[in-house]
């Protein structure tokens, strides 16, 4: 019998036995880290202060989405739109949004009362909570980043769909929302859900604006007693905990949307 | 072929002009296709005719002229000397009278060919469920495509795409059907039965305008052929007079080229 001999590669052995043992020890210097109360960590891991924070950002999150995706299919449409007024808005906002820091609008919206003691018959501090605030500022956001994915999405459907609705009577926003965006979401979703991770751990920012987050909870603790680096260990699993079921979750949803058979090439 | 019924036209073009930015692609269309008549529209391509087919349900607007459907004046509402634009809501109204067919289907992915038929009939029509899914199964029978109504579009072939695409304007029950190149996108041997599905339609009386570049078609389901070149109607008759006796050098020009290209 010929025996197959398959190329030796003693450098890819070599490396990952260097990426291994560098892992192995820097998990033991945590480990034996006589800084770490490994005891604190677990005291704090579902501690009431905590799993509200998390509750907080996990609400934050959800309704920043929402926000963010309304406002994106709006601009989307602006952009699109035939009326050179509408296509500019939607420009400026994607371009004031997009150019400044996520970490400055959070600011700028947690201290709106500075500029505006009164909004209204209201008084700005006890409309804009921090929690309002924070939504807010991550919504609007959120919102020039759905904006351009949303309209790469429509872009990409075929223009013989629109003319085949518009033929058939259908009237412009109808055949938006029963033909195009349908169609559009397959090429929306794995960008939209690179989107919400990225929020998911966006919203740590409100806790510069005490927007009771998740962050803002951990650093209420730490701030008392001192142990930093356990209940940032502490936000850190959490945070992981959400980004992987957002992961997952997206994942369910593209292999759902791939399985109709819905290509955008598809009828051609 | 049966003689056009008397009565008015169901269309009506006076003078339609077309520009794209400089380019003048329409040059003043004068037609008229009586009710129940087959009309079928040849011509090199870049000659117009998509583009005056696109004219007629007010996919592309005109800008000069008068369109009229079954008396009723395409897009626009004519008050003294101006024509004003409709609005959308009734532009809708009027395209949902008039049934069209394209070159590449247009079928939409996301939707079962059943879903595909009855979308406009549930949606624009604000059909019953039940009534819009009995007449797009038997609208889907009469295209041969019965047993496919639960099927996705992507699964059909190119001229099995093409008749659900025949059977979804026909579920608006149209008063004119327009047919864009249909068979233009099909592998040869599925050309036949896309082209059976349409003699079926001109048997019933449906009032038809088919650009195309089937002569054989022409020949044997038109009622009237009409020559386009560069944006003007260069003749029109007859299919046997135009197509055998064509009068004019570039019909002639035409046909010897499509004829000897298909020999």
């Amino acid at each position: 019998m010929t025996r197959v001999v398959p190329l030796r590669r003693p450098w890819l052995w070599l490396g990952s036995a260097v990426v291994a043992i560098a892992a192995a020890l820097l998990a033991l210097s945590i480990y034996r880290n006589p800084n770490i109360q490994h005891g604190v960590i677990l005291q704090y891991q579902f501690a009431p202060a905590i799993l509200a924070g998390l509750r907080t950002t996990v609400v934050l999150a959800l309704l920043a989405a929402l926000i963010g995706t309304l406002l994106g299919v709006l601009l989307a449409v602006m952009r699109l739109s035939a009326s050179p007024v509408l296509r500019l808005a939607s420009g400026f906002y994607t371009w004031l949004l997009r150019g400044t820091p996520l970490l400055v609008q959070i600011l700028i919206w947690g201290n709106l009362a500075l500029l505006f003691e009164h909004i209204g018959p209201f008084r700005t501090n006890d409309l804009l909570t921090p929690f309002v605030a924070s939504v807010i500022a991550l919504g609007l956001n959120e919102g020039a980043y759905m904006a351009e994915i949303v309209r790469a999405g429509i872009i990409a459907v075929d223009r013989g769909q629109n003319d085949a609705a518009l033929a058939l009577g259908m009237s412009h926003p109808l055949a938006l929302r029963r033909i195009i965006l349908p169609q559009a979401l397959r090429v929306i979703m794995p960008p939209a859900g690179n989107q919400f991770i990225s929020l998911l751990k966006a919203t740590s920012l409100v806790s510069v604006i005490a927007g009771g987050d998740m962050l803002t909870a951990a650093q209420n603790i730490s701030s008392a007693n001192l142990h930093t680096i356990e209940l940032m260990l502490v936000a850190t699993f959490w945070y992981l905990v959400l980004t992987t079921i957002a992961s997952l979750g997206q994942h369910y949803i593209e292999r759902r949307l791939g399985k109709s058979g819905v290509g955008i090439h598809a009828t051609s | 072929m049966r003689p056009p019924e008397p009565g008015r036209p169901m269309l009506r073009a006076q003078d339609v002009h077309k520009r794209y930015r400089h380019e003048e692609v329409l040059k003043g269309i004068d037609l008229e296709v009586a009710s129940g008549e087959v009309l079928c529209l040849i011509g090199p391509s870049g000659s117009g005719k998509s583009t005056f087919l696109r004219c007629i349900n007010h996919l592309e607007r005109i800008d000069a002229g008068r369109l009229y459907v079954d008396g009723a004046l395409v897009g626009y509402r004519e008050r003294g000397d101006c024509l004003y634009e409709m609005h959308p809501r009734d532009i809708c109204r009027q395209r949902a009278d008039i049934g069209m067919v394209f070159q590449r289907f247009n079928l939409f992915p996301h939707l079962t060919v059943l879903q595909n038929v009855i979308e406009a009939p549930l949606k624009v029509r604000r059909e019953a469920k039940a009534e819009a899914v009995e007449r797009a199964r038997a609208l889907l029978a009469r295209v041969g495509l019965a047993d496919k109504a639960d099927a996705y579009p992507s699964r059909l072939s190119g001229g099995q795409q093409q008749r659900v695409a025949i059977a979804r304007a026909l579920a608006m029950r149209p008063k004119l059907m327009l047919f864009d190149e249909p068979t233009s996108a099909l592998d040869p041997e599925l050309v036949g039965e896309v082209l059976s599905v349409m003699r079926g339609l001109t048997e019933d009386g449906m009032t038809m305008i088919v650009v195309t570049h089937e002569m054989a078609f022409a020949r044997d389901a038109a009622d009237t052929v009409a020559f386009m070149d560069a944006g003007v109607i260069v003749e029109s008759g007859p299919p046997e007079e135009i197509l055998s006796h064509p009068r004019h050098e570039r019909t002639r020009g035409f046909l010897a080229r499509v004829i000897g290209a298909r020999a």
